[in-house]
C-alpha cells in the first residue's frame, strides 16, 4: 500500500483503474474534467487495460456503457451536474436493463446561473431512477467507493448501476493523502465481471424488449426488491473492505458519536467534516451532539434513521439543495421514515452550502445552538424549513 | 412454434443459382404491417450479416415487431435501446466485445429514419466520428411510422403525414428530404451507401460489402410503408422500384470519396410512383412538376459526381 497525494478526481481515476474498468465512455464536464484526462493518460500509457470511447456527449456516454455492460464488459463513466442531467433518461434504462455500470458524479449545482460549485441537487434529483449512490467525504472515501460500488452492482442480487458522488472542487480539485491499495488486494475483493445474461452470438436473447401491462410491474417490483436487498450488500462489501484494508465507511450511514447523542445533525458530502470537528468542540464543552453523515442515499437508510430517531432528542437536517416544493430531499426522506417509527423527534430542516457557499465552523455552531432551541421552545418565524445565510437584510450575524 | 417445412435446395441446386443466402434468421411471426418493407430490408440484412451479429434496435417501428416480451421473430441478440442512442450503443457493444478479444462479431445499429435523421443524429455523428468498426442501418420509411405516421426530416416535399395535414390548409411537408447520405459522406467513412428492398442482391451485396470493410460503415435502406404512405400493400416492391426510375430515391456507393450508382434505369414519370400512394394524392401538378425537375436536377448532380469520382480514380 503506497500513500500518494491525489485530487478527488485522480483517485477516481485510479479506483476505476484498480477496479479494472474494461469500457470508459465519458465526456468532459467542469468539475469533472480531469477525470476523463487521468483516464485518457492512464489508458494512453497502458497502466489500465480499457477501451476509452471519447463519446459526443453525456448521454451517449451512458448509453455506451449500458451497451458494453450488456455485452458483458466492465463500463464506467463520470459525469457532473448538467451532464447527469442529459443522462437522466439513460439512468433509468441503465436501471431497467440492470446493468451494473457505475460512475461517478461530481456534485455541482444546476444552471441558471451558471455554476460550477458544490451543490447536491444534481444526484438527489436521480433518486427515483434506480440508481444506487453512495456519497464520499474525503479523497480516500471516493477510490474506495468506486472499487466497493463495483462490488455491490455486480452482486447478484443487486445488479443494479451505482453512482458514486463526490463534491466539486472541496473534493474533485483538492489534493489529499490517499492510501492506494495494491492490485491484489482489489482483485483479492473484486473479481472479474461475469454475467450469463448478455448479448451472445450463440445464445440469442433480446434485451429490453416490448412488454405489456401483466408482466411490465414484476421487473420494476424485481428492481424495488434487488433495491433492498442491496442494503446488506452494501454493509457485507464495507465490511470485507474493511478486513483488507482497515477502512470503513460505517455501510449504510457513517455516524459520528451518536450513540449518546441529544441532538444529532444529518447531511452528505465534505461539509460533514467540518460538522464533526464542530462536535469534538462542543463535546468539550460537555454537550451530547453528533453527526450522522449521509453514506447511501439510494437505497435509503431506514433503519439508521429510525436508530438517530431513537435517541436524539431532535435531528437537524442539512440540505444542499432543495426539492422546490416543500423542504430538502434528506429532510423530507428523514421525516418520512419516522412517521411510522413510534418515535419522531422533533426535525429542523437547515439549507446550506447551494451553489458552493462555504459551511463553516461557526455555522454549524449556530445550527447546533438553533436545534436546540428548537427542541425547547419550538420553531421560531422560520419555520421547519431554514434557508440558513440567505441575504434579505435581515440575516441573523451567526448566519453570515 | 413449428416452423414451415424448408425446401431443399441442395436438391435443386442445380438448377437454381442462389443469389440470397439460404439462411432465415428472421422467422414468421413479426408484428409488422401487411407489405411491410422494413421487415423485408431486416431479413435480406440478416441474411447477409449472418448469426455472428448483434443488432441495436432504438425505438422504432423493429422495436416492436420482433414480437412483445419474451417473443422475438429474430435469432440473432438484440439489444432496444432509447431512440437516440444508437450510434452510442453501437460504440458500447464494439468497445466490450474488443476488450474480451471477440473480433468476429458484426454489430449493426439498425434504426429508422426519424432516429437516424433527427434525434439519433447526433450520436450517429459521433460514431462515424469515431471511426468505430460498426454498420449502422438507417430504414427509410420517410417518417415516424411507429408513433403513427408523424412527418420526420427524411420525409419528402409534398407528403401528407398526422403532422402535415393536407385539406383548406395545405400544411403538407414543405421542406425537402433531408440527405443523411450526404451528411455521412461529409464524415468520411469508408463506406456509404444506399440500397432498397426492393432490390435484395444489391442490398445484400453492399451489406457483405460494408461488413468486409473496417471502421463505420453507414447504409440506407428505402423502406415502403403501405400503412403511412396509404398504398396497396401488394405493391410494396413495385413502388420500391419506381422509387428508384422515379429519381425519387437513387441506389449508389460511395467508397473513399468515390461515388458509385448502381442502377441507372430508364426514367418513368414522377407522377405514376407518387399516385400510387395516398399521402401524394393532394399534390398539385405544378408542385409534381417542380419536385420533378429538383430530382431530376439532384440525379444530374449525382451522374456528375460520378463523372468527377471517375477522374479523380483514374489520377490514382
Amino acid at each position: 500500500m503506497v500513500k500518494k497525494l491525489f485530487t478527488g478526481n485522480k483517485a477516481t481515476a485510479y479506483g476505476a483503474m484498480l477496479a479494472r474498468a474494461q469500457v470508459v465512455a465519458a465526456y468532459p464536464i467542469t468539475p469533472q474534467t480531469t477525470i476523463v484526462e487521468r483516464i485518457a493518460d492512464l489508458v494512453a500509457e497502458g497502466k489500465m487495460k480499457a477501451k476509452y470511447v471519447m463519446v459526443e456527449s453525456e448521454h451517449s456516454a451512458m448509453a455506451a456503457s449500458i451497451a458494453a455492460s450488456n455485452t458483458g464488459a466492465r463500463a464506467f463513466t463520470a459525469t457532473s451536474s448538467h451532464g447527469l442531467a442529459l443522462m437522466h433518461e439513460v439512468l433509468m434504462w441503465a436501471a431497467g436493463a440492470r446493468t451494473p455500470v457505475v460512475l461517478v458524479n461530481v456534485n455541482r449545482a444546476m444552471g441558471p446561473p451558471w455554476s460550477v460549485y458544490a451543490d447536491h441537487q444534481d444526484a438527489m434529483s436521480e433518486r427515483d431512477s434506480g440508481v444506487i449512490q453512495f456519497w464520499a467525504e474525503n479523497n480516500q472515501e471516493i477510490m474506495d467507493s468506486v472499487i466497493m460500488a463495483y462490488k455491490v452492482a455486480e452482486n447478484k442480487d443487486v445488479l443494479l448501476p451505482a453512482m458514486v458522488n463526490q463534491d466539486a472542487f472541496f473534493l474533485s480539485h483538492t489534493s489529499e493523502p490517499v492510501d492506494v491499495p495494491d492490485q491484489e488486494i482489489v482483485d483479492q475483493y473484486l473479481p472479474p465481471f461475469e454475467t450469463t445474461v448478455k448479448l451472445d452470438v450463440d445464445d440469442p436473447k433480446g434485451f429490453g424488449s416490448f412488454i405489456m401491462p401483466p408482466q411490465y410491474m414484476e421487473f420494476r417490483g424485481h428492481m424495488a426488491r434487488s433495491m433492498d436487498k442491496a442494503r446488506e450488500v452494501i454493509k457485507k462489501a464495507d465490511k470485507e473492505w474493511e478486513e483488507l484494508t482497515g477502512r470503513s465507511y460505517g455501510g449504510m450511514m457513517d455516524m459520528y458519536k451518536c450513540e449518546d447523542a441529544e441532538f444529532i445533525l444529518f447531511g452528505a458530502g465534505t461539509m460533514m467534516s467540518t460538522a464533526k470537528d464542530v462536535v469534538d468542540t462542543l463535546r468539550k464543552e460537555g454537550r451530547k451532539v453528533g453527526i450522522a453523515r449521509l453514506r447511501v442515499f439510494r437505497p435509503f437508510p431506514v433503519d439508521e434513521i429510525r436508530y438517530l430517531a431513537d435517541r436524539a432528542h431532535a435531528i437537524g437536517v442539512l440540505d444542499r439543495t432543495f426539492t422546490f416544493g416543500y423542504g430538502g430531499p434528506l429532510f423530507n426522506e428523514t421525516n418520512s421514515q419516522m412517521y411510522n417509527h413510534g418515535k419522531s423527534p422533533k426535525t429542523k430542516n437547515y439549507i446550506v452550502g447551494v451553489g458552493g457557499r462555504d459551511v463553516r465552523q461557526k455555522h454549524f455552531r449556530a445550527i447546533f445552538d438553533d436545534l436546540e432551541k428548537v427542541a425547547k421552545e419550538g420553531y421560531g418565524k422560520e419555520g421547519e424549513v431554514h434557508w440558513w445565510g440567505l441575504l434579505d437584510g435581515t440575516t441573523p450575524e451567526e448566519e453570515l | 412454434m413449428e416452423l414451415p417445412p424448408r425446401r431443399n435446395f441442395e436438391e435443386v441446386n442445380d438448377m437454381a443459382k442462389l443469389t440470397i443466402p439460404e439462411d432465415e434468421l428472421m422467422r414468421p411471426g413479426h408484428m409488422g404491417c401487411l407489405g411491410c418493407g422494413a421487415t423485408q430490408a431486416m431479413r435480406f440484412v440478416l441474411k447477409a450479416a449472418g448469426r455472428k451479429t448483434i443488432l441495436s434496435i432504438p425505438a422504432c417501428c423493429w422495436a416492436v415487431m420482433p414480437g412483445v416480451w419474451p417473443n422475438t421473430c429474430l435469432e440473432v441478440p438484440e439489444l432496444y435501446t432509447p431512440f437516440e442512442t444508437t450510434g452510442a450503443s453501437i460504440s458500447g457493444i464494439k468497445a466490450a466485445l474488443e476488450v474480451l478479444g471477440k473480433d468476429d462479431v458484426n454489430v449493426i445499429g439498425f434504426a429508422g429514419d426519424g432516429g437516424t435523421a433527427d434525434i439519433g443524429l447526433q450520436a450517429l455523428s459521433g460514431v462515424a466520428d469515431r471511426n468505430d468498426d460498426v454498420l449502422y442501418i438507417m430504414y427509410d420509411n420517410e417518417a415516424y411510422m411507429n408513433t403513427g405516421i408523424q412527418r420526420s426530416g427524411s420525409t419528402p416535399i409534398g407528403a401528407w403525414t398526422t403532422t402535415t395535414p393536407v385539406g383548406t390548409t395545405q400544411a403538407w411537408e414543405k421542406s425537402p428530404k433531408k440527405s443523411v447520405a450526404d451528411i455521412m459522406i461529409a464524415h468520411r467513412i469508408p463506406y456509404v451507401a444506399t440500397a432498397s428492398a426492393a432490390y435484395p442482391e444489391d442490398l445484400i451485396r453492399k451489406v457483405n460489402k460494408a461488413l468486409s470493410i473496417k471502421g463505420t460503415k453507414f447504409i440506407q435502406i428505402f423502406a415502403p410503408c403501405p400503412t403511412g404512405w396509404k398504398m396497396d400493400p401488394g405493391l410494396t416492391v413495385k413502388i420500391g422500384k419506381e422509387a428508384i426510375s422515379s429519381r425519387a430515391f437513387s441506389l449508389y456507393e460511395v467508397e473513399g470519396g468515390a461515388i458509385k450508382i448502381n442502377m441507372k434505369p430508364k426514367k418513368t414519370p414522377l407522377k405514376e410512383y407518387l399516385f400510387k400512394q395516398g399521402r401524394f394524392k393532394h399534390m398539385p401538378d405544378y408542385l409534381i412538376n417542380e419536385l420533378e425537375s429538383d430530382l431530376d436536377s439532384k440525379w444530374e448532380e449525382l451522374l456528375f459526381k460520378e463523372e468527377c469520382s471517375q477522374k479523380m480514380l483514374k489520377k490514382k
